[in-house]
């Protein structure tokens, strides 16, 4: 169950959209914000406030890279591995994000911290390799950098 | 001459409102609504020679005509900043500077083609830009250049951020509908177009954010000052490059349209990394094929690159040295493509795991010489899809084959990528 409060300011954000559905995305992201992970429970919820079945909210949900339909970590990696990055050698960061975190693609680590899924483009070609950290963006990675990176936001929750 | 998108830049920071006005933001508009007709601002549009930055190139002009003025209801403008095509990232550059121009340009086009109520349409991490385009809208709001009675005119018009969650298949203008509308977005079946059936079945327009932040500066200077910003005759304005790979300073930069590719490396970005040889570029995006050290000196602009067998596309400029090899880099794109199919029809969804599986086994040193044929019969049938996936994706592959024939056939005689130990 979600408070009240984000019911009601959920419920705001449908009734000041053109049609309801078209606030489907953010009540997604929303939901997913509260939850950790877009749960069974909050694609019923987003269905209810939406005006949709539930399973027109899951059509919506599993098409998204950035909506999760599974338990994440506290904080997901995207880490880029498309042209850009490939040319920047990202190959070799998404080896060294896996040694460290001690991981595979797709995997979460051993205390929830962490989960890791490749992405494609983040247009941050000029700062290749690059990845996202709970949303926050980092260019011209290096492992040294990454360790960095990790090191902060594990103790920056 | 000064070129129009970048002009008002600061470095590291965003433009203030104030600041964009001192410089003439906004004049634009108000010479529009004091002394032009809508039909006049689409005029100097199409006049002005301004194509689609987003990648396809067609005419911006030409695209507002295709609207009905006689028909009942509602009309809608998108702008597409679902900018995820690889090697790009122009328009995360401009709005992270200046989100004004785009506004006024929306307006503008909005006054043009009658329309009440606009979208931006902005991908999953590109926060800062949506950021900016918030305050950016609530200001021209308060200054009357936005919002109802525009300059106390009879005009209103309303732009909304639509924040999406990432997906590449949402810049298809089609599929943008589609999840602007709340829908899963697979792209739609043309036609009709969207300039006749779009959003909510209405007329609908869909620009790139650089097309639309080039309108201030063509109706306040007009078509022929426009024109005149491009190198070579048949070109017009600038275009936002942004070049990455092996090069040295990896930059995104406002440069006028016909600008050599040879400029563009060296003079832009200052060389090719570390003393490398330049092998080969995409011009424009992943979706565009490869161009060689022989297209040097070739004006970059629509015509031109399309003669020399290729697509300006995006302006995203991704540049291999001779130490990169073309079928694993072939790959990675295929790979982004096949990952990105939305799986609505059958040719992409599933040749494009196929082409990545004969890829894979060529660069592993698995191929054989009948695999060279089956891709050729792939980039020939994956045409025949909805969508300009698919065909997008076959770019790089049919200039592989094209190109760098030999280089592919050293992987299958030898056995293995000629590139590795």
């Amino acid at each position: 169950m979600i408070p009240e409060t984000l019911k009601t300011s959920l419920k705001a954000r449908v009734a000041s959209a053109l049609t309801p559905r078209e606030a489907a995305v953010d009540v997604m992201k929303e939901l997913q914000a509260h939850y950790g992970w877009l749960t069974d429970e909050a694609v019923e919820e987003a269905a209810a406030l939406l005006g949709l079945s539930p399973l027109q909210v899951e059509e919506l949900a599993t098409f998204y890279e950035m909506i999760y339909r599974r338990p994440v970590g506290k904080k997901v990696i995207h880490v880029c591995d498309s042209i850009s990055c490939w040319c920047a050698d990202c190959d070799k960061i998404i080896q060294h994000l896996k040694d460290k975190l001690g991981v595979g693609l797709g995997g979460t680590t051993a205390d929830g911290m962490f989960t890791l899924i490749p992405c494609c483009c983040m247009g941050m070609c000029g700062d290749s390799p690059a990845m996202s950290v709970g949303g926050v963006p980092y260019g011209k990675l290096t492992p040294e950098l990454v360790d960095e990176i990790l090191e902060m936001e594990r103790n920056n929750r | 001459m000064e070129l129009p998108l970048f002009r008002h830049n600061r470095p590291n920071r965003v433009v203030t409102f104030d600041e964009y006005r001192e410089e003439g933001g906004f004049e634009a508009l108000k010479k529009a609504f004091s002394g032009m007709s809508p039909n006049d601002v689409q005029q100097a549009v199409m006049d002005s020679g301004l194509r689609g930055r987003g990648g396809a190139g067609f005419s911006t002009g030409r695209k507002w005509s295709f609207v009905p003025r006689d028909l009942p209801g509602p009309r809608w403008l998108i702008c597409n900043c679902d900018e995820m095509e690889p090697g790009t990232y122009k328009d995360r550059v401009l709005l992270e500077h200046n989100p004004y121009s785009l506004i006024e340009g929306m307006t503008l086009a909005c006054y043009a083609l009658g329309v009440r109520h606009a979208f931006i349409f902005i991908r999953k991490g590109y926060e800062k830009a949506a950021a900016n385009l918030a305050r950016g809208i609530e200001e021209a709001k308060k200054a009357g250049l936005l919002g109802e009675h525009i300059l106390g005119s009879e005009h209103s018009i309303d732009l909304d951020l639509h924040l999406s969650a990432g997906r590449y298949i949402c810049g298809e203008e089609t599929a943008l509908i589609n999840a602007l509308e709340g829908k899963r977005p697979n792209p739609r079946s043309k036609p009709p177009f969207p300039a006749v059936k779009g959003l909510w079945q209405g007329p609908t327009v869909v620009n790139n954010v650089e097309t639309l932040a080039n309108v201030p500066a063509i109706v306040a200077n007009g078509a022929p000052w426009f024109k005149g910003l491009a190198l070579n005759p048949e070109g017009a304005g600038s275009k936002l490059f942004c070049v990455s790979g092996s090069v040295k300073n990896r930059a995104c930069v406002e440069l006028p349209i016909g600008t050599t590719l040879g400029d563009i490396i060296d003079g832009a970005c200052g060389g090719m990394r570390d003393g490398r040889k330049f092998k080969a570029c995409i011009p424009g995006g992943a979706s565009t094929q490869f161009l060689k050290p022989e297209h040097w000196t070739l004006p970059m602009d629509y015509e031109t690159v399309a003669k020399a067998g290729s697509r300006l596309g995006s302006g995203g400029v991704i540049v291999f040295d001779e130490g990169h090899c073309l079928v694993e880099a072939t790959l990675n794109l295929i790979t982004f493509f096949a990952r990105e199919s939305c799986g609505w029809c059958t040719p992409c969804r599933e040749g494009l795991p196929y082409v990545k599986e004969i890829l894979t086994r060529i660069e592993n040193g698995r191929g054989e010489e009948d695999d060279i044929t089956i891709l050729r019969e792939h980039v020939k049938y994956l045409n025949y899809t909805f969508c300009a996936l698919a065909p997008g994706a076959m770019a790089p592959l049919d200039g592989l084959l094209r190109d760098f024939e030999d280089e592919v056939r050293e992987h299958i005689t030898k056995k293995k990528c000629p590139f590795k130990g």
